[in-house]
């Protein structure tokens, strides 16, 4: 590190997540001294690290094999036969899911999306990227594997697979990035002009809430409290969201200016990019990026040239957890503990990492921000409509013909999007992921911009399209939804933690023919519920999709349910209920 | 002088402390939000249970995290918000393992204090009978994972004398549960431990050795409610057409130990009025076997445990107009669901094959194909038919039992009493 870097000084307990990275890295699990170890280290109680440890299901007690290969169940990868591939690893590595193998060789694990939808099936062994798995090679990679080699030097690179971006070079993400200019345009702005410029511009936050940027950066620059600091949310795990994965593997440095701006318009020295473990692969393009910015006195201190302004930027890497991409979850996790979301007796702006002001954004808004002080509101606006300029990111995946990114203006239809993907036969699309809304095509010519709160007119969409066509079976993929958000909830509220067991256990009655009508009731109010009182996003969120489809395939759902029930419940198996007292038959 | 501002709840007007928790100005203004994860000294609040939910200038959220501020508007008492809160109540009852007849802290207990205060008389939600251990290694203290409802109180109150934590939250997702530090739990003084498991709102935390014993009755949530018009809230089901003549009765104990039956005796005078009113078919009562007769009301105590039980139920909803669940076993499973979060295998061979008792080598586990068969669980007799209404208890009241009746079978109009609610 330069001399002129900006140290950050942070408290102890904000390492611990770091320290238990490297101990899993190197030993492949974390052990009963090293969790001793720590807790003392950090004046703990060992049932407090241990709590950590558990939290994130990177993190292990058990040891987790040479090669710890970590395969995606998320719903695009169940179409595209991840079943298949399932047994594939298991034959050739000879573990089971969710255990190692007797030469503790190969441990194998699911895990929910590891964004990279558009090229499924795909695995992560020893965190490096392995994509469009098929069987054959997956044969090949246990292979060679055995043989010797390293995952770092079989995986594969993932591509971009950018798709389209607005016609006559009008990209305002993936044009060429010049390096240092939106920082000097900011600089000449002064601190208001910048948030100026995004008010004009009407940058909202891109990572699905759209809580108008200008506002946030505002609120953090009045707190009289000191250090601030800028974060980034990078723990993108919505499944079927993969745009921030394209932005860091090829706008590296739009992301950390943007992040500087940030710092400059509100007064923080530091940002702190979190970096979600999934993306472990992507951490050293980040870090040459970051590097590059300081080599070239673009960062570090009076950065750019600006005197008086100090800014640095380090990555914290996540460690598995869904709910670490809410805000404050991500702030508890920031600081080494559980990620469970805190309650909002404080905004994030007033009291965030560390108890100071904090403003956290996603990957893309910060980019946007870059480019916006890069090209100048006059242009930006030009692009999209009258009240949601600019362009945006969509991440493609499921039943279409090019999966991929997909740089949109807003005001585009969900047809035209289709058509540009080459969708096969859609029928039911989730957008924004499982917490988003899911639409029938017949609500094709709908626009997509961040107009409407509502989404009644105009679908606000957070990233992604999941296109599913007329084969998929919906309760499958409500039950593929449930099974993640179950797992995913940090089990801290009521509803979210025994409401999605319970939601779940009903969609299998549902999907078993069980279910009547009552029961349709009963998930519509309990979803209701479950929506009015969670303590964050997670839960609020987890039934947004089958409230939606409830309400938009009713015929689908009517033809599921039980039509002879007279209150007497004939479906009730009494064969499965006492096949297990049968085999005391003598 | 404190900074007071103009609040209103339930269009009430209030003036308040700028500030203060929305729930304690509530309370001392005679309005009762419903509450369990909140505990006066603990701040910032914990906003885990969520059952203190109202809505606050129109928008959902809970009480305990909200700080006075002018113009503040509560609404506590409508209907969806009622209900809404009594849904969280009733999802921590399907989500543990609670057998209240069976818990040290039986009537001193929140959880179950919030039932009653509720009226939650059966649970809108399945039960999940997950598997969830009792931890007896700690020294002091057995953690009983199946009445934790995370309320995170102990794990941000409890500290040893040198700052640190006892409980802390393990895993996450529905397998979320408090873990206890083994060494930690130890250097908790004498005081501190107690405190820890009075702070509990359940009876998740038990310190060895120390009892909690008050007579049924004098327990702290026994007597009265802490809502004043708790007593008048008058029941009635309109839409039931009396019936004419005598009633005609069914009975039957499933997966039950007959207490409820012992429970409706206990009606004691009102005995002779049931007997001009009412007559009995099928019934242990009667000893009856078959039903000979159409009936106006089934009454069914127990769970359905086996194949016969299935068999039976089906009988009294074909052959009764209304079927009323009696008793903790008929509405969830009650004590014999104990048994549904282990494998029947295991159940079985600890009964019959290694028990203190039996001969090893000379038992067998019974099958006969004039035995009925054993389910794989016990469920709850709503898994099975449809059930028209629930008494709570083990056993229920017998007033509570009487009044329900009552009001089904002539649309009498009722009201029962805080101390006739009971679960244990």
């Amino acid at each position: 590190m330069p001399a002129d870097t900006v140290q950050l000084v942070e408290p102890g307990q904000t390492q611990m997540l770091n320290q238990l990275w490297e101990l899993q890295l190197k030993n492949g699990f974390i052990n009963d001294n090293d969790i001793r170890r720590i807790a003392e280290q950090f004046n703990l109680a060992t049932i407090e690290v241990e709590g950590v440890v558990s939290f994130y299901h990177f993190f292990h007690r058990k040891p987790t094999g040479k090669y710890t290969i970590y395969l995606n169940n998320s719903i695009v990868a169940d179409i595209k036969g991840f079943n298949r591939i399932k047994e594939t690893f298991e034959r050739e590595t000879g573990a089971g899911f969710g255990s190692v193998d007797r030469t503790g060789t190969f441990g194998l694990f699911l895990t929910p999306c590891i964004g990279l939808s558009d090229q499924e099936p795909s695995a992560l062994i020893n965190f490096y990227p392995f994509i469009n798995l098929n069987a054959i090679r997956v044969k090949d990679i246990i292979h060679a594997l055995k043989n010797g080699a390293s995952p770092e030097s079989i995986c594969d690179a993932p591509a971009d697979n950018i798709r389209y971006t607005p016609p006559g070079d009008k990209s305002i993400f993936f044009k060429k990035f010049i390096d240092g200019k939106a920082l000097s345009n900011a600089a000449m702005l002064g601190a208001d002009g910048v948030i100026e410029v995004l008010k004009k511009t009407e940058l909202a936050g891109r990572g699905g809430a759209y809580f108008p940027t200008w506002k946030k950066w505002k609120a953090a620059k009045d707190q009289p409290a000191l250090p601030k600091y800028v974060v980034c949310n990078a723990d993108e795990g919505e499944p079927g969201t993969f745009k921030d994965r394209v932005l860091m593997n090829t706008q590296a440095k739009s992301l950390i200016e943007g992040m500087m701006i940030c710092g400059y318009a509100i007064g923080a020295e530091y940002g702190i990019i979190y970096l979600r473990g999934e993306y472990r692969w992507l951490k050293s393009k980040l870090d040459e990026a970051i590097d590059e910015y300081r080599k070239k006195g673009l960062m570090g201190k009076d950065c750019g040239k600006i005197k008086g302004f100090d800014f640095d930027i380090r990555i914290q890497m996540g460690a598995g957890s869904y709910v670490c991409g809410e805000e404050t979850a991500l702030l508890e996790s920031l600081e080494g503990k559980r990620g469970e979301p805190r309650t909002k007796w404080f905004f994030p702006v007033e009291k965030g990492y560390l108890q100071k002001p904090t403003v956290i954004n996603n990957v893309e808004t910060f980019c946007a921000a870059a480019r916006i002080l890069e090209m100048g509101t006059d242009e930006y606006i030009q692009m999209g409509i009258p009240g949601s300029p600019g362009t945006k990111l969509i991440s493609v995946s499921g039943d279409c013909k090019l999966p991929g990114i997909y740089e949109i203006e807003w005001g585009m239809t969900v047809a035209e999007l289709l058509d540009l993907c080459e969708a096969d036969d859609p029928y039911y699309i989730q957008v924004s992921g499982p917490s988003g809304e899911c639409i029938s095509i017949k609500e094709k010519y709908r626009r997509i911009s961040m107009l409407d709160l509502l989404a009644r007119k105009d679908i606000r969409c957070g990233g992604s399209f999941m296109i599913f066509n007329k084969q998929r079976d919906l309760v499958k993929v409500l039950l593929n939804f449930s099974e993640f958000f179950k797992s995913e909830s940090c089990g801290i509220c009521t509803p979210c933690r025994a409401g999605n067991f319970i939601i779940q256990r009903k969609l299998e009655r549902l999907d078993n023919g069980l279910a009547n009508e009552k029961d349709l009731e009963e998930l519509k109010s309990w979803s209701t519920i479950m929506k009015n009182t969670s303590r964050c996003g997670l839960g609020k969120t987890a039934t947004n999709s089958l409230i939606f489809s409830m309400e938009k395939f009713h015929e689908y759902f009517h033809s599921k349910l039980d039509k002879d029930f007279n209150g007497l419940n004939l479906k009730f198996d009494m064969e499965a209920a006492t096949e297990e007292y049968e085999k005391y038959k003598i | 002088m404190a900074d007071m501002v103009n609040i209103t709840i339930d269009g009430k007007n209030i003036q308040a402390e700028k500030g203060k928790n929305l729930i304690q100005v509530a309370k001392e203004n005679g309005i009762f939000i419903p509450s369990l994860c909140y505990y006066e000294h603990i701040e910032p609040p914990l906003g885990t249970c969520r059952v203190c939910t109202c809505k606050i200038n129109g928008k959902f959220g809970p009480a305990c995290t909200e700080k006075i501020t002018e113009g503040l508007s509560v609404e506590v008492n409508s209907e969806e918000l009622k209900d809404t809160r009594k849904a969280l109540v009733e999802m921590m009852f399907a989500e543990g393992n609670h057998i209240c007849p069976a818990c040290e802290k039986s009537g001193n207990c929140d959880l179950q204090h919030m039932g009653y205060e509720l009226g939650v008389s059966s649970t809108r939600f399945q039960h999940l009978f997950k598997d969830r251990i009792i931890d007896f290694k700690p020294s002091r203290m057995v953690m009983e994972h199946n009445r934790c409802i995370k309320c995170l109180r102990c794990v941000v109150d409890v500290k040893t004398n040198d700052g640190k934590k006892v409980f802390n939250y393990q895993d996450r997702g529905n397998e979320t549960y408090v873990g206890i530090d083994y060494e930690q739990e130890v250097k908790l003084t004498e005081e501190q431990a107690i405190n820890a498991m009075k702070i509990c709102p359940t009876g998740a935390i038990i310190v060895r050795g120390v009892s909690l014993a008050a007579p049924f009755g004098d327990r702290k949530f026994d007597m009265e409610s802490v809502q004043k018009d708790y007593n008048k809230k008058k029941t009635t089901h309109k839409n039931r057409p009396p019936v004419m003549g005598k009633k005609i009765v069914a009975t039957v104990s499933l997966a039950g130990c007959f207490g409820c039956h012992m429970s409706l005796l206990d009606i004691d005078e009102d005995l002779l009025d049931v007997v001009e009113l009412v007559s009995f078919d099928k019934s242990p009562l009667t000893d009856f076997k078959e039903f000979t007769s159409r009936c106006h009301i089934g009454i069914i105590e127990g769970g359905v445990c086996n194949s016969e039980n299935v068999e039976t139920l089906r009988k009294f909803r074909e052959h009764c107009d209304v079927l009323v669940a009696l008793g903790e076993c008929s509405v969830w499973g009650g004590l014999p669901s104990m048994r549904n979060s282990i494998p029947l295998s295991e159940c079985l061979e600890e009964a019959y094959l290694n028990s203190a008792t039996s001969e090893p080598g000379a038992s067998i586990i019974p099958y006969h194909e004039d035995l009925p068969k054993i389910l794989d669980r016990v469920y709850a007799c709503n898994e099975i038919v449809k059930i028209d209404y629930y008494i709570p208890g083990c056993p229920p009241d017998a007033n509570h039992i009487w009044k329900a009746v009552k009001n089904i079978l002539w649309g009498e109009e009722y009201s029962i009493l805080y101390s006739e609610f009971k679960y244990d």
